[in-house]
C-alpha cells in the first residue's frame, strides 16, 4: 500500500494558507472545514511550513496573540512525503517521531496530505481484506489446492 | 414532487459497472440495508463475470477463486440484475443511466500496466504482464495474441503477485498445468514453451517485495524448475533490518527467511530454472538484427530512506546484461478512462471522496456518481480488501441518499431500464444465461479431466448460449 492509494480516495484537497495569515484566521479555517492542521505555502506555493492543532494549543498557553501570523507559530522543518512511499515506513516514521499530518509533494507540487488517521484506516482495512479473503476461502474453498 | 427512493415502491436503483470483487461487495452491502429497498443493476462489457477473479487469479490458485461462490449468493437476491456483454460508452452512456438510475458506481478496476519508460520497451518480444495473464486466462480480447515460448530465457519485471504468477506458470509442466483451469490456446502453447531461463527481477530487496509468502513458498515446490537466489541480493542492508525489526513483523521475517534459505540450496536439476533478483532495474531493451528482445540491460540498485522511512531505489554505476528473448513488465497497474467520467490520467484512478466522484476542477462530489476498487484508490491489497473499500463508498452513497442527493432518473423501473438493454445490446447476457456457461464450462472441464474449460471468444459463449447475432438488413 502506497500514500498515493490513500490519497486517490481523499481527493487530493489540501488546505494551505499564506504565512502573513493571522492566527486567529487559520483556527477558523481548521474549525471550518473540521481539519487538524494547514500547510503553509508562499506566494509561489513552495512548502514553507505546517500549522498542526498542537501549535495552536501551545500558542493558548502562552498566551500569545492571535493577531500574529502564523509564520510565528508553524512547524519549519517539514518532513514531506512521496506519492510512492510505503504505508508502513510512513506510519512507523509518524509515530516514532510524533507527528500526525504528513504533506505530499509530487515534482515540487503539493497534492495533498494524509494524516494518522488515514493511515490507520488503510491499514485496518488491509487487515480486515486479508481476514475476508482468509475467511472465504475456508467457508467456501473446496479441497482443491 | 419527488418521493424518496428507496422503499418497496420506489426502489433506489443503482447501476454498478464492472462486476470484479469491488462490485459484488458493493452490491451486497446495499443489498443487505434494512430498512431500505435496493434494486442493483450489474454491466459488465464481457459476458462473464467476475473480473480479475475470473481473468487476473493464476489458474493454478483455484482456492482463490472460490469467493466466486459468495458473488453467486449475492447475485441470487432477486433485486439484483446482470447484464453481461454490455459495454459502458458503447452500448450505455452515462447520460443514459441518468434517466434510468437514481445512483450510478464505476468499479472498473485496473484494466492496463504501467510502463517501465526505457528504451526498447516495445520491441517484440516486449509485454505487459497483464496482456500474457489475460491471455492464459481466456479473456476474449487477447486469446489471439502470440507469445514467442521459443525463446529460452525469459525476464518479469516486478516481484508482485503477479509477477511471481506469471514466472511460475512459465514454470509449470504440462501435468501441472492439467490440474488447472488455464485457457486451452495457452494450455497449448505452454506445453510446447522451450522456455529454460527465466529472471524475476526486483528493484528494491526482498523486505520491499510485494508478493506474499504462499506465492514465495510455492516457487519452491515446482516440479519442473529450480528456484535461484543469490546470497548476496537476499542479504539485508542496515536500512532494511533496522525496518524489519521494527516493524516486528512476522509474516515479512519469514519471507526474507524463506528467500534466504532459496539461496542456500542446491539446484536439483530440473529442465526449468527461476531465478529471483533483487536490487537490479532494466535500463535497456537491446534488439537483435531482426528487431527482437535479445539483451536487457540491468543497473545495480542500492536502497536509500526517503524523508518517511520509505526505502527507495537508487542507481549506482554498475550494470550488468542478461541474454533474454521475452520479457514481461509488472511494474504496475492503472485504470482506464470511462466516457464521460473524470480520470486523474497521472494515478490513472477516478479521483473521489470516500468513493464518491469529485468535479476535476471543483474537487466537489457530482451527484450521484461513485467508485469503488482498483479504480478507485489504484491497484493494492487482496481480493478482501475490495470489501471495506466498496463498504465505505456504499456509506457515502447512503448518506447522500438521505440528504435527498441523487439523481432524477426520468424513467426509474426496472422494466425500462431492461427495454433500454435489450434495444442497444439483443445479445445482452443474464446471471442465469452466465450460469448455463458456468455449468457448460465445468462439464467441459470434466471430460477432459480439468476444473474448468472456459469459453474464450464471446461468439462461441453467445453461441453456446443459443444467442446469434441478429442480422444486419
Amino acid at each position: 500500500m502506497k500514500v498515493q492509494n490513500i490519497l486517490a480516495t481523499k481527493g487530493s484537497k489540501v488546505h494551505t494558507v499564506l504565512p502573513d495569515l493571522p492566527i486567529r484566521e487559520a483556527t477558523a479555517l481548521m474549525v471550518q472545514h473540521n481539519i487538524g492542521a494547514l500547510v503553509i505555502v508562499d506566494a509561489a506555493g513552495a512548502l514553507v511550513g505546517i500549522l498542526s492543532e498542537r501549535d495552536i494549543v501551545r500558542a493558548v498557553a502562552r498566551n500569545q496573540d492571535v493577531g500574529e501570523p502564523v509564520s510565528r507559530l508553524m512547524t519549519r522543518t517539514v518532513i514531506a512525503g512521496s506519492l510512492q512511499d510505503d504505508l508502513s515506513a510512513v506510519m512507523r516514521t509518524m509515530t516514532e517521531k510524533r507527528f500526525r499530518h504528513l504533506p505530499v509533494v509530487d515534482h515540487g507540487q503539493l497534492v495533498g496530505m494524509v494524516s494518522i488517521g488515514d493511515l490507520v484506516k488503510a491499514q485496518l482495512a488491509q487487515y480486515q481484506g486479508e481476514i475476508e479473503t482468509l475467511v472465504t476461502q475456508i467457508t467456501q474453498g473446496g479441497s482443491q489446492p | 414532487m419527488t418521493t424518496q427512493p428507496g422503499t418497496a415502491e420506489h426502489p433506489l436503483r443503482v447501476a454498478i459497472i464492472g462486476s470484479g470483487p469491488a462490485a459484488f461487495y458493493a452490491a451486497e452491502h446495499l443489498l443487505k440495508q434494512p430498512d431500505l429497498t435496493v434494486t442493483v443493476d450489474m454491466f459488465d462489457r464481457l459476458p462473464t463475470p467476475f473480473g480479475l477473479v475470473r481473468g487476473g487469479v493464476a489458474p493454478d490458485h483455484q482456492k482463490i477463486k472460490t469467493v466466486t461462490k459468495a458473488f453467486d449468493g449475492i447475485a441470487a437476491n432477486p433485486r439484483f440484475r446482470f447484464f453481461g456483454n454490455v459495454e459502458f460508452g458503447l452500448h450505455v452512456t452515462l447520460d443514459d443511466l441518468r434517466q434510468y438510475y437514481h445512483q450510478i458506481l464505476y468499479a472498473t478496476g485496473a484494466q492496463t500496466d504501467r510502463r517501465m519508460g526505457i528504451p526498447g520497451e516495445d520491441l517484440t518480444g516486449s509485454h505487459p504482464a497483464t496482456e500474457f495473464v489475460a491471455w492464459y486466462n481466456g479473456h476474449p480480447d487477447y486469446r489471439g495474441h502470440v507469445f514467442d515460448l521459443s525463446q529460452e530465457r525469459a525476464a518479469v519485471v516486478g516481484v508482485g503477485n503477479v509477477a511471481i504468477d506469471v514466472a511460475r506458470i512459465l514454470c509449470r509442466t504440462p501435468e501441472e498445468l492439467l490440474k488447472t483451469d488455464i485457457a486451452e490456446h495457452a494450455f497449448e502453447a505452454l506445453r510446447h514453451s522451450r522456455i529454460k531461463e527465466v529472471y524475476l527481477l526486483g528493484r528494491r530487496g526482498p523486505v520491499q517485495a510485494a508478493f506474499t509468502n504462499p506465492e514465495v513458498k510455492e516457487v519452491g515446490e515446482m516440479a519442473g524448475a529450480d528456484v535461484l537466489v543469490r546470497a548476496d541480493e537476499v542479504q539485508l542492508d542496515p536500512l532494511s533490518e533496522a525496518a524489519l525489526a521494527a516493524s516486528d513483523d512476522r509474516t515479512l521475517r519469514k519471507k526474507v527467511e524463506i528467500l534466504q534459505g532459496y539461496a542456500l540450496r542446491k539446484p536439483d536439476g530440473k529442465d526449468r530454472r527461476l531465478h529471483i533478483r533483487f536490487l537490479v532495474s532494466p535500463v535497456e531493451l537491446i534488439s537483435d538484427a531482426q528487431g527482437r528482445v535479445a539483451r536487457m540491460k540491468l543497473v545495480r540498485n542500492v536502497l536509500v530512506a526517503s524523508d518517511t522511512g520509505s526505502l527507495n531505489a537508487k542507481a549506482t554505476d554498475q550494470f550488468e546484461e542478461l541474454e533474454v528473448g521475452l520479457v514481461f513488465r509488472s511494474v504496475g497497474y492503472r485504470g482506464v478512462a470511462l466516457a464521460g467520467v473524470p480520470f486523474h490520467e497521472r494515478w490513472g484512478v477516478i479521483l473521489n471522496d470516500k468513493g464518491r466522484v469529485l468535479d476535476p476542477d471543483s474537487k466537489q462530489p457530482l451527484a450521484g456518481q461513485y467508485t469503488a476498487g482498483w479504480i478507485k484508490r489504484g491497484p493494492s491489497g487482496v481480493i478482501g480488501t475490495n470489501k471495506p473499500d466498496s463498504v465505505e463508498t456504499v456509506m457515502a452513497m447512503l448518506e447522500d441518499l438521505a440528504k435527498g442527493q441523487v439523481l432524477a432518473p426520468s424513467q426509474p423501473e426496472a422494466a425500462a431500464a431492461e427495454a433500454l438493454v435489450r434495444a442497444r445490446q439483443p445479445l445482452s447476457v443474464s446471471y442465469a444465461e452466465w450460469k448455463r456457461l458456468d455449468e457448460l464450462e465445468l462439464q467441459r472441464g470434466q471430460t477432459a479431466g480439468r476444473p474448468r474449460l472456459k469459453f474464450t471468444s464471446v461468439p462461441d459463449m453467445l453461441s453456446a448460449l443459443g444467442k446469434t447475432p441478429v442480422p444486419t438488413p
